[in-house]
């Protein structure tokens, strides 16, 4: 059996993995992507937990994510869609209006 | 059945007046303000009058409950009144002298500016004034005490835009604010140990205790900060500095305030405290001793005074000090009976000395003055009899009060010789210097520059100079009245101490509060054969009658017959006369010994030290500091949403380390 230990790492490995590239890319579609990742560390570690405790809660908590995940990736596209249809560009530095 | 005198009225009628003036007073014109002021001001005199009519000894002492004012615990303190023999002496003398000036001042500020405002604060001092004397309790006393120094104040600054005036104001303030500190811890310890301030408790706990014979105790302590309390208010030694100081102020207020009513203030509240001082022998004899002392200092620097009112000022600390030689030795009713005949002939004097002022248009050096004699007869009539009255000479009324007070010091079980011999003198010198100045003002050649038109030339051109007016003038009429009715009463006001009529008045008052052991001593006193006895007296009386005949001829001779000699004399006594004319430097004293030190500390260490280095620059550093680090932390909010993230990243990951930190530990 796979001790729990290697499953929170690789979750915080996935995890930090997002951070950086949410703070390293300037593409709007890989910031995007790097949040998903964090998401799904995230989920990881609670699937871990659910099956090291044998708790369904956690189980329960990744689909409450994973939805949350959806419906937040439908509207984030629509948004960078309607970003570029007006900016040309995916670049955030030149998405900056509301910047001084 | 007690008659109900409504004491009230007496105090609440001219704050009325007061608040009348204060308020509606500049839309007055001057006949409304001063109409205002004499209704209430006689109105109180007139009530005084009913009830000194209504008054007999055997209602005495008639009290009053008007409120309730403080209640905590057992301690009480009401606004209630007390009227017995002393405080109708008092609240007569008040209420008369006092209308007698107000009518004497609408023809002496009648030119000022702010008249309105003179007699809103001369009424408020009545107001505060009577409250002190009618106080059933030490604590509606005090509020008096403070009030009429607050009046003082006022009227001494009348002329605030004086620098001199103003400074005045405040060193009286200020002196009388020491003495005020004495008087409060005295209220405190009688709380302490009584429970209670009304006169009543007080008095009938202490007339069990015998008195403090050695070492010192609590009476001696309250009797000695008493005392402190009425050398502020009084002038006496240490204390006596602002007086002449307050000479600054309005004439009126000087006849008024500081001669005939608010200085005695502390005379009346020795006296009223007699039961406390009656078992304390050491506080009266400190008593004595300052009041003796001072009679005879303040006398030596009234013999070199220039100014007019500055010689009167002198004098009247001069005898306020008989006043307290006289309660010093417990001898209350003389000390209050010199009180009364003070306020007639003290009041007269500052009035008539007024009227020369104005006369002469504002001038106060005597040097500048002489001849006078002619020119303003009533003046010279009314300040003849006051002079007169001063010196001490039959039948004047100063005589019979001072020959009183000089006979108990010598002669009470609490007295001495010593007391009797520097009274003399000091009466010997206070004749001198009083007719000093009536010869220098009134006789001789005029020497001042005012020019002699002989009419009342009432063309006031322009306002600033007070009593800018012509020639050489008599007062009108409204100021003439009140000197003339001053003068009767300074020579017939002694009469009434004819045959100790006066003393056997007020002797319920004090006779309550006397000790055994005194009664003992009087007794034995009184066992000393009667014709030896008086025979002593005619012959103490003989010799102060002598002095102040003395002080009369001698001023005649080196003022009035050879002129010269006053400026040999002076030579001659070199040091001594620049030390005596320039007041001993007591101020100089004082100034480098508590108020230099004073503003050298509160200046460099308060203020620059504690105020400025440590209050404002902690204030200035925290907020100079908080600037800073606001400058150091404002270079977070960038705008750049990826910096914030970075931010958040930061926070997370140290929370993270801290909790993995914390797992380890």
């Amino acid at each position: 059996m796979i001790p729990l230990s290697y499953y929170l790492v690789l979750s915080g490995i996935l995890f930090a993995c997002g951070v950086t590239g949410f703070l390293i890319k300037r593409n709007i579609i890989s910031i995007f992507m790097s949040i998903e990742l964090m998401l799904n560390g995230v989920n990881l570690s609670f699937v871990a937990f659910a099956a090291e405790w044998k708790a369904l809660s956690g189980q329960i908590f990744v689909f409450f994510v994973m939805v949350v995940a959806a419906a937040e990736a439908a509207v984030g596209l629509a948004i960078i869609i309607s970003v570029f249809r007006t900016r040309e560009t995916l670049n955030v530095d030149q998405v900056n209006l509301l910047k001084l | 059945m007690t008659p109900n005198l409504h004491l009230w009225l007496i105090p609440i009628l001219p704050l009325i007046g007061a608040a009348i003036n204060g308020l509606f007073g500049k839309r007055f014109t001057r006949q409304i303000t001063s109409a205002v002021a004499l209704i209430f001001s006689g109105a109180a005199l007139a009530w005084a009058l009913w009830v000194a009519l209504q008054f007999s000894p055997a209602i005495a002492p008639y009290k009053e409950f008007f409120a309730s004012w403080i209640r905590a615990g057992d301690f009480r303190a009401d606004f209630a009144f007390y009227l017995d023999q002393l405080s109708l002496v008092m609240l007569l003398v008040v209420t008369g002298v006092g209308f007698l000036i107000h009518v004497y001042s609408i023809g002496y500020m009648w030119e000022e500016g702010g008249f309105y405002r003179f007699f809103c604060y001369l009424n408020l001092f009545m107001f505060f004034m009577l409250t002190l004397i009618l106080a059933a309790n030490y604590l509606q006393m005090f509020i008096g005490w403070e009030g009429v120094g607050l009046a003082s104040y006022l009227l001494i600054g009348f002329w605030f835009t004086k620098d001199s005036a103003a400074s005045a104001g405040k060193k009286a303030f200020i002196v009388n604010r020491i003495g005020d500190f004495g008087f409060l811890i005295a209220l405190f310890l009688l709380i302490k140990h009584f429970g209670s301030l009304n006169f009543d408790q007080i008095f009938s706990s202490i007339m069990p205790m015998g008195p403090e014979t050695q070492g010192s105790g609590l009476l001696t302590s309250i009797g000695l900060l008493l005392m402190v309390g009425a050398a502020g208010k009084s002038a006496q030694i240490p204390l006596y500095v602002w007086l002449p100081d307050a000479m600054e102020g309005p004439t009126p207020v000087s006849a008024l305030i500081h001669a005939a009513t608010m200085v005695t203030a502390g005379v009346y509240m020795v006296a009223r405290s007699h039961v406390i001082f009656d078992r304390a022998p050491g506080a009266l004899m400190v008593v004595a001793i300052i009041g003796t002392l001072t009679a005879f200092f303040a006398a030596t620097i009234g013999i070199t005074q220039t100014d007019i009112k500055k010689v009167l000022a002198y004098s009247t600390i001069s005898q306020l000090g008989y006043m307290f030689l006289g309660c010093g030795v417990a001898a209350y009713s003389a000390g209050v009976f010199h009180l009364m005949t003070h306020a007639f002939f003290k009041g007269l004097l500052f009035l008539a000395a007024g009227s020369v002022i104005h006369a002469i248009g504002g001038e106060q050096d005597m040097r500048q003055m002489g001849g006078l004699r002619t020119k303003i007869p009533w003046t010279f009539w009314t300040m003849t009899a006051a002079t007169f009255a001063i010196a001490g000479i039959p039948p004047f009324a100063g005589f019979f009060s001072k020959d009183e007070i000089l006979w108990q010091a010598y002669s009470s079980v609490h007295g001495s010789w010593v007391y009797w011999l520097i009274g003399v003198i000091t009466a010997f010198m206070t004749s001198f210097y009083m007719f000093r100045l009536w010869f220098l003002t009134f006789f001789g050649e005029y020497r001042g520059t005012a020019e002699s038109h002989g009419h009342d030339d009432h063309s006031h051109a322009g306002a600033p100079a007070p009593h800018g007016h012509g020639g050489i003038h008599e007062s009108p009429r409204v100021m003439l009245v009140p000197l003339v009715i001053l003068a009767v009463l300074s020579v017939i006001g002694g009469w009434v101490g004819y045959h100790n009529t006066f003393e056997n008045f007020l002797a319920p008052v004090f006779r309550a509060g006397v000790t055994t052991s005194a009664e003992a001593g009087q007794a034995a006193a009184s066992t000393e054969s009667h014709a030896e006895e008086g025979a002593r007296e005619s012959l103490l009386m003989g010799i102060s009658i002598a002095a102040a005949v003395g002080g009369f001829f001698l001023a005649w001779l080196l003022y009035h017959r050879r002129r010269d000699l006053p400026e040999k004399v002076a030579h001659s006594l070199g040091g001594l006369y620049t030390g005596v004319l320039n007041k001993y430097y007591i101020d100089e004293l004082y100034a480098a010994l508590f108020v230099a030190p004073l503003i050298r500390g509160s200046s460099k260490l308060l203020w620059r030290g504690i105020d400025q280095n440590v209050i404002d620059a902690g204030l200035d550093n925290s907020a100079e500091a908080a600037r800073e680090v606001s400058d150091t932390v404002r270079h977070m909010q960038s705008g750049n949403l990826r910096s914030y993230a970075g931010w958040v990243a930061a926070g997370a990951a140290g929370v993270v380390l801290y909790m993995i930190w914390i797992g380890i530990r």
